[in-house]
């Protein structure tokens, strides 16, 4: 376990180091996430200004929300999609076996390769909208709904990598799966509201086919005083499948592998 | 103009052979056109079931109606040339289409028409999706009705106008993309794609009556969903065609300084 997290804190100094030449860009990273920040938020203040509650959200439980939303989105865009982009541009290219040879596990080599630095701005703005939110909404919840705060938030984060790694494995058969990343992304866009305004067939696509309601909507239910026990029980057995599913289907996948390069 | 049709059919086929290699895109494009009014439609029901059925006049099948409608015309008159001129200007890709003796605008004006023709159909699904999966009630009058078209392409021709004048900065600025983001905010909020402008608060309405921003996607959506009176819609042709005239003379205007200063690098 040392040894990953001393290999994930050397990908990241590695980045960090690499993106340091590039000085400009922080400011423009630092513009576009306070551009969509400050988007999201005008959109729920016009909102709730004609209403006091969504579906029983009221604006401080909807900032919270919000705030999953950027500190989740963040650690996605940061972590998981550069590596999974990357994997699939090395199954195409062949590079993968370099990868492969490494002495260590090549699920989580190719987990942490690439590092987007800049988006660690959208985590730090997502926590402070989260606390910010808590504090309007008077003081700190209780130590029960912050540990089930914490659980469901790595399940959620759990949940995602699983199925982001389980379509970016499909590359091993299919070559054009960088689009259907595109797609996970464009469909995340939805979870900035909670799961339940939706229409049932477009909150089970939401729920099952790309699992944003686990990474968003019920993170902030636990945060909110709303999740139930069974949910939460749910969520945990449902990370830990998709986990062990996602690890089966990644060793499935490498044993077909046969490398294009050589 | 016999010239300038031949040219149009020309560039057309070019772009529609273009784009067809990219079928993948389509779907992509499919799931993402569909999922923002979807969103909307959601959100509005869900405060209008909040507010006893109804908030300003819209209950939820009238707010699924107005954002089918700002979806269908978003489409017709989106363009993305601001995002693609500060590499054209960057990697030297201008010099050729400045050789060419016909002006540069036309290829993009038949390129943005090749991929909406193309899109055609997916629109049509996602349209005919979303109406029934959201029970959207249109009603407009047979004569709001008879404007929409009218409506649309002059929204389309002002829009296009202003926003190849806004990509021309790039003939001054480098770092065009956080210009561009923040323009697709406000059009966003100011042109009524993410809520109808009547639930803007009211200084904010007061701004969005002296820009042009509304003339490009609110009114000919609100044609199509709900119908105008007689007065709104010549009030809004005006503004339509004003708005048209101002931005070609700037667009003129700009282009002939910008053109000043390119300099091309590479090519």
């Amino acid at each position: 376990m040392r040894t990953y997290l001393r290999l994930l804190w050397t990908f990241f100094r590695i980045s960090i180091l690499g993106e340091l030449a590039y000085r400009a860009s922080f400011w423009l990273q630092i513009a576009e996430s306070l551009i969509d920040l400050g988007t999201a938020l005008a959109f729920v203040s016009v909102v709730f200004s004609s209403t006091r509650a969504l579906n029983g959200w009221s604006a401080d439980e909807l900032l919270t929300l919000i705030g999953v939303y950027f500190l989740i989105g963040g650690t996605i865009n940061m972590i998981i999609m550069p590596g999974m982009n990357r994997l699939i541009e090395q199954v195409r290219q062949g590079t993968l076996d370099y990868v492969l040879t490494r002495p260590a596990d090549a699920q989580l080599l190719v987990s942490i390769q690439q590092i987007d630095v800049w988006k660690l701005l959208d985590v730090v703005l997502g926590m402070a909208l989260l606390v910010g939110a808590m504090l309007w909404h008077g003081g700190l919840p209780g130590p029960f709904q912050l540990l089930a705060f914490a659980l469901t938030l790595l399940a959620g984060a759990v949940i995602i990598y699983s199925f982001v790694l389980f379509l970016a494995t499909l590359s091993f058969w299919y070559v054009r799966m960088e689009n259907i990343l595109v797609i996970f992304e464009s469909m995340y866009e939805a979870g900035r509201w909670p799961v339940d305004i939706y229409p049932g067939w477009l909150r089970a696509i939401l729920t099952f086919v790309v699992p944003v309601a686990f990474a968003v909507t019920v993170p902030a239910e636990a945060l909110t005083a709303r999740l139930t026990w069974l949910v939460l029980a749910g969520t945990l057995l449902l990370a830990a499948l998709a986990l062990l599913a996602s690890r089966l289907f990644w060793r499935f996948a490498i044993r077909y592998y046969s490398g294009a390069s050589a | 103009m016999t010239h300038l049709i031949a040219v149009y059919r020309q560039q057309l086929k070019t772009a529609i052979a273009e784009q067809l290699q990219y079928r993948a895109a389509l779907v992509i494009w499919l799931i993402e056109v569909a999922l923002g009014p979807a969103v909307s439609i959601s959100v509005w029901s869900t405060v209008a079931r909040n507010e006893g059925g109804e908030v300003n006049g819209y209950n939820p099948s009238g707010f699924a109606a107005y954002f089918i409608a700002t979806m269908l015309v978003n489409y017709a008159t989106q363009t993305w040339v601001f995002w693609e001129f500060s590499r054209r200007v960057r990697e030297g890709e201008f010099s050729p289409l400045l050789l060419r003796p016909v002006h540069p605008i036309h290829a993009d004006i038949a390129q943005h028409l090749a991929y909406k023709i193309l899109m055609l159909p997916v629109i049509g699904l996602v349209t005919l999706l979303l109406w029934l999966a959201f029970h959207a009630g249109f009603t407009p009058s047979p004569a709001s009705l008879a404007t929409f078209l009218p409506a649309l392409l002059l929204a389309f021709a002002l829009r296009f106008t202003l926003e190849w004048t806004l990509a021309l900065l790039a003939f001054w600025l480098t770092q065009v993309n956080v210009i561009n983001q923040l323009y697709v905010v406000v059009v966003l909020f100011l042109s009524g794609q993410l809520l109808p402008l009547s639930f803007l608060p009211a200084p904010l309405q007061a701004i969005t009556a002296w820009l042009p921003f509304q003339w490009m996607v609110a009114f000919p959506a609100q044609l199509l969903s709900t119908g105008l009176s007689s007065q709104a819609v010549v009030t809004g042709f005006l503004a339509q065609l004003l708005w048209l005239l101002l931005g070609l003379g700037l667009l003129n205007l700009t282009w002939r300084r910008g053109l000043k200063r390119y300099t091309a690098v590479g090519g």
